[in-house]
């Protein structure tokens, strides 16, 4: 898919298609808060999204499934959440802050993990996040099963009063499309070609003298620090962070959105993470049922519908391959 | 009162007790676990959960049909196993030929969906479960008191474990099963059935974790989420032993178990973590685990 045709022929009409699918993007995001959908919900999701897309770098690109994402995002929410309410730093800064304690956190347990592959790399993901969880456990910053609550949203740079929905939707949309470009250069990059390198054939990457582990290790700390933006946002958004937020099963639930919207596609993740937030809210009035739910499309995906949405469509496009 | 490095000796030994007991458990799942990967290549996140539902089918049988916990014991694995049959055959044995990420998602789904459904009917809180009046009491061994349900606990899963590592290590079907991990294609091709030798695989392993879960019943209180954070520390423990060996991970398994029991009487807030950073530890040291060897 990509790889050689990026730079056939066609590459000027492929850009302006590219340009024209970013604006329509855009136009989207600036439109969306005036349609009467809440500016909650959309935030919401533009903070998953980017959380899915996050993880989305790891599994999609690398083909290594980090099962303990939640700890980066939980962790950075909790960070922010301390920072901005504690000790008074701006909402931007807080954010920063987080996404910065996310990627260091990432730079650590990415060092540890990529010594195994495949479904080890994943349980020792997953046992790492864990460890995380029992420490925001017992710390006493992160108020243990209450959470830091009522973190102030408070003026962006002093000047944009973000107790106003509009003004927050707009910061975090800003953060979501920064984000995602970020994702976006990573992957169309030559580090990313590499890193598709070593997802198809990681022996011969290393005969070709490419630092797999080191580049292995860049990849999960961009992805863990991007995650952790995420959580910064969504801790500004919801203006708490709790322990659900890095609990194993947000780990989970971003594996899930990333699998239903399509796993190595760009866009897929910003699709199952808006099906799965949708889902969340709409299955809100059925209580516990919806983790049976969850579950059920979690083995449906897996049995039947590998591709994801986004992968599906993108399989069915003729002028592909 | 007698000491030992500084500690009253019947609490070291009393957390060294429970750190054996737990580590009995880790060591039964880890089992299932292992047993299962090395035939299936199948990471069993479901494990958790039919380690649970191994203790509520017991409670369920007491409850509604006034069956006991030594039927029990024999029954809800049968039962459980059953389940896991029923499940390798329509639907885990299809994701075989695929990356073994997929087994991994599916089983966590199936986690989701078993665990979310004893919530719904059950709630998180617990049921009681009483040992059986025989074990009920204790003995005083002179330096603790051993109650007598947890001697028992520590005997049977033992017995157990070792029994599988004898089924696996010493029989010719067993035999048939390594030569399955190593050589699947060969083994077929001597007219063995290797389809039904992986399905009896993963209804034995999770038979083992429905075993665990009836020992398990009146130590614990019988909860939905009993299996949840522990398949987690049986992960690490995994990644510690390595898949490579039966023996290696019931060794693993106990090891961790008493460490845990020593962390909690010297640093009892590092107890719930000390696990990952062991496992941090071996995973610099040894990736491969301390019983693993290289695969591909």
């Amino acid at each position: 898919m990509s790889g050689p045709t990026t730079q056939s022929a066609d590459a000027p009409t492929r850009r302006l298609a590219g340009l024209l699918i970013a604006g329509a993007g855009l136009a989207v995001l600036v439109v969306a808060p005036f349609t009467g959908l809440y500016t909650v919900f959309l935030m919401k999701l533009m903070c998953f999204a980017l959380f899915a897309c996050a993880f989305n770098l790891m599994l999609g690109y690398v083909g290594l499934l980090s099962f303990g994402h939640a700890a980066f995002f939980g962790m950075a929410a909790y960070a922010t959440g301390h920072v901005v309410k504690e000790w008074g730093f701006d909402p931007f800064l807080g954010i920063l802050a987080g996404a910065a304690v996310a990627g260091a956190m990432g730079l650590v347990f990415g060092a540890i993990a990529i010594r195994q592959k495949g479904i080890y790399f994943a349980m020792i993901t997953l046992a790492l996040a864990q460890m995380v969880y029992f420490f925001c456990l017992q710390v006493k910053f992160t108020h243990g099963e209450d959470g830091i609550q009522g973190i102030p949203r408070g003026m962006l740079f002093g000047l944009v009063d973000l107790r106003d929905s509009l003004n927050m939707y707009f910061f975090v949309a800003a953060i979501f499309v920064v984000g995602y470009a970020i994702i976006y250069r990573t992957v169309h990059s030559p580090f990313g070609q590499a890193l598709k390198g070593i997802r198809e054939n990681e022996p011969r990457m290393i005969s070709l003298g490419y630092p797999v582990a080191r580049i292995k290790v860049m990849a999960f700390t961009i992805s863990a620090a991007l995650a952790g933006l995420a959580g910064a946002t969504k801790s500004i958004v919801f203006q708490a962070a709790t322990l659900t937020d890095v609990h194993w099963h947000m780990s989970g639930e971003v594996v899930l959105m990333t699998l239903i919207g399509g796993m190595g596609t760009m866009f897929g993740p910003v699709v199952g993470a808006g099906v799965i937030v949708a889902l969340q809210n709409y299955l809100a009035t059925i209580g516990s049922w919806v983790t049976v739910v969850m579950g059920v499309i979690f083995v449906v995906c897996v049995l039947t519908f590998r591709r994801g949405i986004v992968g599906e469509i993108l399989a069915r496009l003729p002028h592909r391959r | 009162m007698q000491e030992l490095l500084g500690i009253p000796s019947p609490l070291l030994f009393g957390q060294l007790l429970i750190g054996l007991i737990n580590g009995a458990f880790y060591a039964l799942l880890s089992l299932g676990l292992a047993v299962i990967f090395g035939v299936l290549n199948v990471i069993n996140f479901a494990h958790g959960a039919l380690y649970m539902m191994g203790a509520f089918v017991a409670w369920l049988l007491l409850t509604y049909l006034g069956i006991g916990y030594w039927p029990a014991l024999v029954v809800a694995p049968l039962i459980v196993g059953a389940v896991g049959i029923l499940i390798e055959r329509t639907m885990l044995s299809r994701l075989y030929d695929l990356d073994h990420l997929y087994g991994l998602l599916f089983t966590f789904g199936l986690a989701l969906i078993i665990e979310g459904t004893f919530i719904n009917f059950y709630g998180v809180s617990g049921q009681p479960y009483a040992p059986p009046q025989v074990l009920t009491g204790g003995y005083n061994l002179g330096f603790m008191f051993l109650p007598a349900y947890r001697g028992w606990v520590i005997v049977a899963s033992l017995l157990v474990c070792f029994g599988t590592w004898l089924l696996i290590e010493r029989t010719r079907l067993g035999s048939y099963l390594r030569a399955a991990v190593e050589r699947p294609d060969l083994v077929r091709a001597f007219g063995i059935n290797v389809p039904l030798m992986m399905t009896l695989t993963y209804g034995f392993g999770v038979a083992l974790a429905g075993f665990a879960g009836v020992l398990a019943a009146p130590l614990y209180t019988v909860s939905p989420i009993m299996g949840q954070n522990l398949i987690i520390v049986v992960f690490a423990i995994v990644v510690i032993g390595g898949l490579g060996s039966i023996l290696g991970s019931i060794v693993t398994g106990l090891g961790i178990g008493l460490i845990e029991g020593l962390t909690r009487t010297f640093y009892p807030e590092a107890s719930s973590t000390v696990v990952f950073v062991i496992m941090a530890i071996v995973l610099i040291i040894r990736p491969h685990g301390l019983f693993g060897r290289p695969r591909e």
